[in-house]
């Protein structure tokens, strides 16, 4: 039976620092995995509606006839499945997480199919 | 006989992690009964399986709780591989391993950080969650997310972890079992959480079986359960043995499950000095037919699986039957009889996951 | 899951089935239910890690014995089958009457058709 059985863990801790990063005045930075949002090359996608068709929450839609990718950012779960079943591979995950808004996005890439620079 | 008196527990309470409502029947501060009520988390998952198709329900299937995330994944996933007849490969059995024992250890670090809660001691709670990032931050470089992994996958599993990140967990968990020495140190001997632990709540061996207590609780009564001695996964290639203790009373519960996480960080080690290099994923086609009951041991106990498939990419019937729903009753003996000031600790022992047993 | 098997029988068979595995201590797992073709109950016992399942098909008129006189645990799983899937179980140890779970909609898993 002791009673403090805490001090050698206090003591080490009154001399230490934080152990937490002052955030967000310090930025947080990921690592290299970290699934945070889908990004894509609009240029290389066919619109073939995979994606569409096997998210899991329904928060991507495909239009082939106004050639156009649109993702509903707070339905994204990140789980990847749009990547790894996208034939031409122009989907990635970023490992920045969408910033928190009050009103539900709806990010829009439409494909320029003429001479001009593609827009965003 | 004195007066009976009835009091609401929950469904909010501070030592409560999710909702759940038991109605205490209370003669002069000594519980005399309890009358559980669940359903404040209730979702019907199993009923999406008639929207999403299989291969899209593992996301569901995985999300049924975030404290034990990847094992729901597992388990369905290891189901579906056994009506669909799947072998997966060597490598990806001993990643899941990994990924499961580095569960069980943030899922324990969780539970005693709790517990510390339950009865006030604030500064254990903190230094127990401290630990417990470090297991995070493993989970965020290997898998990318911190609680909901989406890395188990039908026919293997979808990243690998390379050499120096295996290196690297092997140095974190030696780093660890010291600090985390020094924590159980403090549960183990503190006169003050043995003043409120020991002779508590006790379930004798008969009791738990009659009553079909799993997991931990089950363990500490002196019945030897534990499903990872099948030899599902990996299990089968390290040498393991279960925890078990006789005393039944909450100190006993809280020995077991402490014993246990450093048995996963001997497990852990173990399976980075087996695991062989390969494929970790195995291309699977067609649609499932017939059913299977699938077995897997999560930190809180035994979960069990029951697939049905009729040949369509939508199944038929998914049940999660999760241990805590198994636990309910043996809980709803210990609280006979024990004191109102100790109805908190009760409840924290048998870890209730009420997410997982409402779906 | 050294073994699995699944065993037919009727539903008056039930409880003499469920006496016998308790005298050879078998303790219960999980109690099933499945809607197609028929209400399928599977009862799931458990020893030794063998695994053994007692199945038979019912509707939601015939009442079935509860068998939370032998394994007192099983009213739980009873409940909530009950409220879900509307099968008619009677006698069962603590009766929660379809409040189990609160749910705005009754016997939702019966409706499977429709919901589709």
């Amino acid at each position: 039976m002791s009673i403090l059985s805490m001090s050698k863990t206090l003591f080490k801790n009154l001399f230490h620092g934080p152990y937490t990063t002052l955030y967000p005045i310090k930025p947080k930075e990921n690592f290299e995995r970290t699934r945070g949002k889908i990004g894509i090359t609009v240029d290389d996608c066919i619109f073939c509606g995979m994606c569409e068709r096997r998210c899991p929450t329904g928060a991507i839609k495909v239009d082939k006839s106004k050639s156009s990718w649109s993702i509903e950012r707070f339905q994204c779960i990140q789980c990847n499945y749009c990547n790894e079943v996208c034939p031409k591979k122009c989907l990635r995950m970023e490992n920045q997480y969408t910033s928190p808004a009050n009103e539900k996005a709806r990010d829009e890439y439409i494909k320029c199919t003429n001479t001009q620079s593609p827009s965003e | 006989m004195g007066n009976r008196t009835v009091i609401p527990f929950g469904p909010q309470h501070p030592v409560l992690p999710e909702p759940i409502h038991l109605d205490l029947v209370l003669e002069d501060e000594t519980v005399v009964e309890a009358i559980p009520r669940i359903g404040y988390i209730h979702r019907g998952l199993e009923k999406l399986v008639e929207k999403k198709d299989y291969q899209q329900y593992t996301y569901v299937a995985e999300r049924i709780c975030g404290i034990c995330s990847f094992m729901h994944g597992m388990g369905y996933c290891m189901a579906i591989e056994s009506i669909m007849d799947v072998k997966i490969p060597e490598r990806a059995e001993f990643l899941r391993t990994i990924w499961s024992e580095l569960s069980r250890l943030h899922s324990h670090l969780l539970w005693l950080g709790l517990l510390a809660d339950g009865f006030g001691f604030e500064s254990l709670f903190m230094q127990s969650w401290k630990l417990r990032e470090q297991v995070l931050d493993i989970f965020e470089e290997t898998t990318g997310g911190r609680v909901i992994f989406s890395v188990c996958d039908i026919g293997g599993v979808r990243k690998d972890i390379s050499a120096e990140t295996l290196k690297k967990i092997d140095n974190i968990m030696n780093s660890m079992e010291k600090e985390v020495k020094e924590i159980t140190e403090v549960f183990l001997h503190d006169s003050s959480v043995k003043m409120r632990t020991k002779g508590v709540g006790v379930l004798s061996k008969q009791m738990a079986f009659d009553l079909g207590a799993v997991g931990p609780m089950a363990r500490a009564s002196g019945i030897d359960l534990d499903l990872r001695t099948t030899g599902y996964a990996a299990y089968g290639k390290i040498n393991l043995q279960p925890i078990v203790e006789q005393d039944g009373d909450c100190y006993a519960r809280t020995s077991v499950r402490m014993r246990e996480m450093f048995q996963s960080m001997d497990i852990i080690k173990q399976c980075i000095a087996l695991i062989p290099d390969g494929d970790i994923k195995v291309k699977v086609t067609g649609n499932p037919t017939g059913e299977h009951f699938t077995r897997v041991e999560q930190p809180r106990g035994e979960v069990v699986y029951y697939a049905k498939a009729n040949g369509t990419k939508y199944l038929d019937r998914v049940r999660v039957r999760t241990p805590t729903f198994a636990n309910i009753p043996a809980l709803l003996e210990t609280l006979k009889g024990c004191s109102l000031a100790d109805v908190p600790i009760l409840i924290l022992t048998i870890d209730p996951c009420i997410s997982c047993t409402e779906r | 899951m050294d073994q699995q098997t699944i065993k037919t029988i009727s539903a008056g068979e039930l409880l003499s089935e469920t006496l016998r595995l308790k005298n050879e201590s078998y303790r219960l797992v999980a109690i099933t239910c499945t809607n197609k073709d028929g209400m399928e109950l599977s009862y799931s016992f458990e020893k030794n890690n063998d695994l053994l399942t007692l199945r038979f098909v019912t509707d939601t008129e015939e009442e079935i014995a509860s068998i939370s006189i032998m394994y007192s645990y099983a009213f739980l799983y009873e409940n909530e089958i009950k409220e879900l899937f509307g099968v008619n179980i009677k006698d069962i140890s603590i009766d929660f009457n379809n409040t189990l779970y609160k749910i705005p909609v009754t016997t939702p898993f019966k409706k499977k058709e429709g919901e589709k």
